[in-house]
């Protein structure tokens, strides 16, 4: 008990009515190995506390004795499910620092995986969502169609999960000639797919009960905790980095940010379903605009960066990912890298959302926070 | 002396072979007292090797069958590496199960905690007791059937009550509160429908019910009735799904709320011991629906004779059971189908709609009575 704050010690005295639980680091329904300390009266939630750590690895600490190549594979680590959004993100600060230009093919590459990324992130979200909400049968009609992404990104990258595929002026291979007719062949029957799983959820009449109307997020509290991407988006505010602050070719693809305004579980749920649409609509651009010729990376040279500080920020399918890198040295290593990763701030503010429900929607608000753990603890 | 009326073909059989068997014995030992108490003994003990013969032999089949439903639902093939199709798969689970250490958490009430997988097996089986399998095959013919299912079927909640909070475990004991609040409210919709099946039949024995059905399909309880049986049947599929604990009612056990539920801190023997008890409920529930509500042991006749001679060719016993297993399938797909309805709702959900409707069926089944004389 001596790990909690005091407002979460029994005083058996005064005090009968209330009672604390632990929630995780073994729980199913943490996504991972996270702790939440929950102050009950009955079954509704009074207060609670996250806990961080249990899978801290150190990564910026590491990073300090790596180089910037290595730091690429890294990032992978991270948020798993975002692999291959988080090395572009690495690999924008180490271009910065490099002054290198990306051709055109390898930009058109880079935003295609970012979006079948995206796709995957939240095809894992909506297989989460349905299971935290005890149909474990969406658990599994999401992993489907994120296999045959993970097929693509298997032949693309040569590994299914974690990528390590971006490097500073380009990737680290040319994309196969399957690879158009590929992701054509997937969007294609995501397109019927989807049709499916918007069906089997959407206008479930228990999914509405359970998720609207909960864990409301008001715009004041989502900008004040930092939150970002689809949570911040569900809350009414219109900010993605692909438009805010554009990197690679967002500016010249025509994809809408959508914005939902209650800031409830469902419209966290909505939102991504929404998003997975839009993606799939910046894809089939892509797959127009493909250019069939052209160097598919620029000159190789050595990733040694200028004394300086470099910033890079993107919207990964959870929301801001940015990588701050100081060399205070000229050369293959950093000084320092620090990450600011999305799920962070979602968690912290859980207790906000969560107070006054009850456990079961607890479950259903961290479901559509959609966190990864390893993100958080780095 | 009462003899229980199981007896029909092998009980009937025993009767006949204990007097003549006591022949043997010395004169002074012969009575007819004793070839009577004999005979319920051996005819007692033969009912009870067959009620757990039908249900712990039905139950790996179901774990079987759950999983390939499940498998198909979800797009997967389910257990295919142990024998056919995984069919010795349950097998080698039960057998792992059995042979793992049983042991308690610390500072869990251990009489109670050992005691309560026991006692949730009671009610299934003794419902068991009671379901008409066919003509002359049921183990007990008792006149106040329906109501000796209703009041059996509350030792179920006692049992998840004993577990959850013998656990010292929190989860357990949130898990133990919600089916026991659970499980009552839903009763008493179970025991209403159960009451309108007895207005209809006018009998409260099983086998008069089933019998009340007997003749073409349209005389079976859900389509004798025009609308009113259908709907009946549909709010005892609902209510029996939330007595069983089945998801989507499963909220008791909700494994993503609260790990497991009354059962988390159990292991070995003693967890086999409850999931038993939920597949065998399943059998149970599903018996009880086709015994109300399918017309029971009744082959699906259909009013031509030409066929209807073929269909009655199969013995009734195996129409039952392609009913059970028919209703089986039915709570299967819809547990693999919905999400569940947090604690709160599904209260709700019963008390200000699934009651009042109930009532209002038992109304209307009243006035439909009355006005078909």
């Amino acid at each position: 008990m001596s790990t909690l704050p005091p407002g979460f010690r029994i005083q058996r005295e005064t005090n009968t009515e209330e009672f604390f639980i632990n929630m995780g680091p073994q729980h199913p329904s943490t996504h991972g190995a996270l702790r939440l300390a929950l102050r009950m009266d009955g079954e509704t939630i009074v207060e609670l506390v996250p806990h961080f750590g249990y899978i801290h690895r150190g990564m910026e600490k590491q990073a300090e004795s790596m180089s910037y190549l290595q730091y690429i594979a890294l990032s992978d680590r991270q948020d798993y499910l975002t692999a291959i959004q988080n090395n572009l993100g690495v690999v924008i600060a180490l271009e910065k620092g490099m002054n290198v230009g990306v051709p055109e093919k390898a930009e058109y590459i880079r935003v295609m995986l970012q979006e079948l990324g995206r796709i995957a992130s939240h095809l894992v979200f909506y297989g989460c969502f349905g299971g935290d909400l005890g149909g474990q049968t969406c658990l599994l009609f999401g992993f489907k169609e994120r296999e045959m992404i993970h097929d693509i990104l298997e032949e693309v990258t040569g590994s299914r999960l974690t990528t390590n595929f971006f490097r500073p002026g380009g990737s680290r291979y040319d994309v196969p000639d399957t690879f158009i007719p590929r992701v054509k062949a997937f969007l294609d029957h995501l397109e019927g797919a989807m049709r499916d799983y918007e069906r089997f959820l959407s206008k479930n009449i228990i999914v509405l009960e359970r998720s609207v109307g909960i864990g409301i997020l008001s715009k004041e509290d989502a900008i004040a905790y930092g939150c970002s991407g689809p949570v911040l988006r569900a809350s009414g505010v219109n900010f993605d980095v692909r438009r805010a602050n554009p990197y690679s070719i967002y500016s010249q693809l025509d994809f809408d940010v959508p914005v939902f305004q209650n800031g409830d579980c469902y419209d966290r749920y909505k939102i991504r379903i929404a998003e997975i649409h839009e993606s799939m609509k910046i894809l089939r651009q892509c797959i127009d605009k493909f250019p069939k010729e052209g160097p598919w990376r620029s000159k190789e040279k050595p990733v040694r960066l200028p004394v300086g500080r470099y910033y890079s920020e993107i919207e990964t399918a959870k929301g801001l990912y940015a990588t701050y890198v100081v060399a205070a040295t000229t050369g293959e290593k950093p000084y320092r890298i620090h990450t600011r990763g999305p799920s962070f701030p979602h968690i912290a503010a859980l207790n906000k959302m969560a107070q006054g429900h009850k456990i079961s929607d607890l479950v259903t608000i961290m479901a559509t926070l959609d966190p990864v753990i390893p993100e958080i603890d780095r | 002396m009462y003899v229980p009326s199981v007896t029909h073909p092998i009980g009937d059989f025993v009767r006949e072979w204990v007097p003549k068997l006591s022949a043997y014995l010395p004169e002074q030992l012969q009575s007819q007292t004793l070839d009577t108490i004999v005979a319920f003994l051996v005819n007692a003990v033969i009912c009870i090797v067959a009620v757990c013969a039908v249900n712990i032999g039905s139950a790996p089949i179901l774990i079987y069958m759950e999983r390939k439903v499940c498998a198909h639902v979800q797009c997967r093939l389910g257990p295919m590496r142990l024998g056919w199709h995984g069919t010795i798969q349950t097998i080698a689970d039960v057998i792992k199960m059995l042979f793992k250490e049983v042991y308690a958490p610390s500072g869990a009430d251990k009489l109670m905690f050992y005691l309560a997988p026991l006692i949730v097996l009671i009610a299934p089986f003794m419902v068991a007791a009671l379901i008409p399998f066919d003509k002359n095959l049921v183990v007990s013919d008792v006149s106040m059937g329906i109501p000796l299912i209703i009041a059996v079927n509350g030792f179920g909640v006692l049992g998840i009550l004993l577990g959850g909070w013998s656990s010292n475990n929190k989860y357990s004991l949130l898990g133990a509160l919600r089916s026991g609040a659970q499980m009552i409210s839903y009763e008493i919709s179970f025991a209403m429908i159960l009451l309108f099946v007895v207005m209809i039949s006018g009998s409260t024995n099983l086998m008069s019910i089933t019998q009340s059905q007997a003749g073409t399909i349209a005389d079976w309880f859900i389509f004798k009735i025009p609308v009113l049986g259908f709907i009946g049947f549909i709010l005892f599929f609902i209510s029996s799904t939330a007595e069983m604990n089945r998801a989507p009612f499963d909220i008791a056990e909700a494994e993503q709320e609260l790990t497991g539920g009354y059962h988390t801190e159990y292991n070995g023997t003693p967890f086999a011991m409850f999931y038993l008890a939920e597949y065998i409920a399943l059998v149970t529930n599903s018996a009880l629906a086709t015994t109300c509500f399918l017309g029971g042991f009744h082959a699906p006749c259909i009013g031509v004779a030409f066929v209807d001679n073929y269909l009655t060719m199969v013995p009734g016993v195996v129409w039952f059971f392609a009913k059970v297993f028919f209703m089986i399938w039915c709570y299967m797909m819809v547990r693999w189908t919905f999400v569940r309805p947090r604690v709160d709702q599904l209260m709700d959900f019963e008390w200000k709609f699934l009651l009042p409707v109930n009532l209002l069926l038992l109304g209307a089944g009243a006035a439909y009575i009355v006005i078909s004389g």
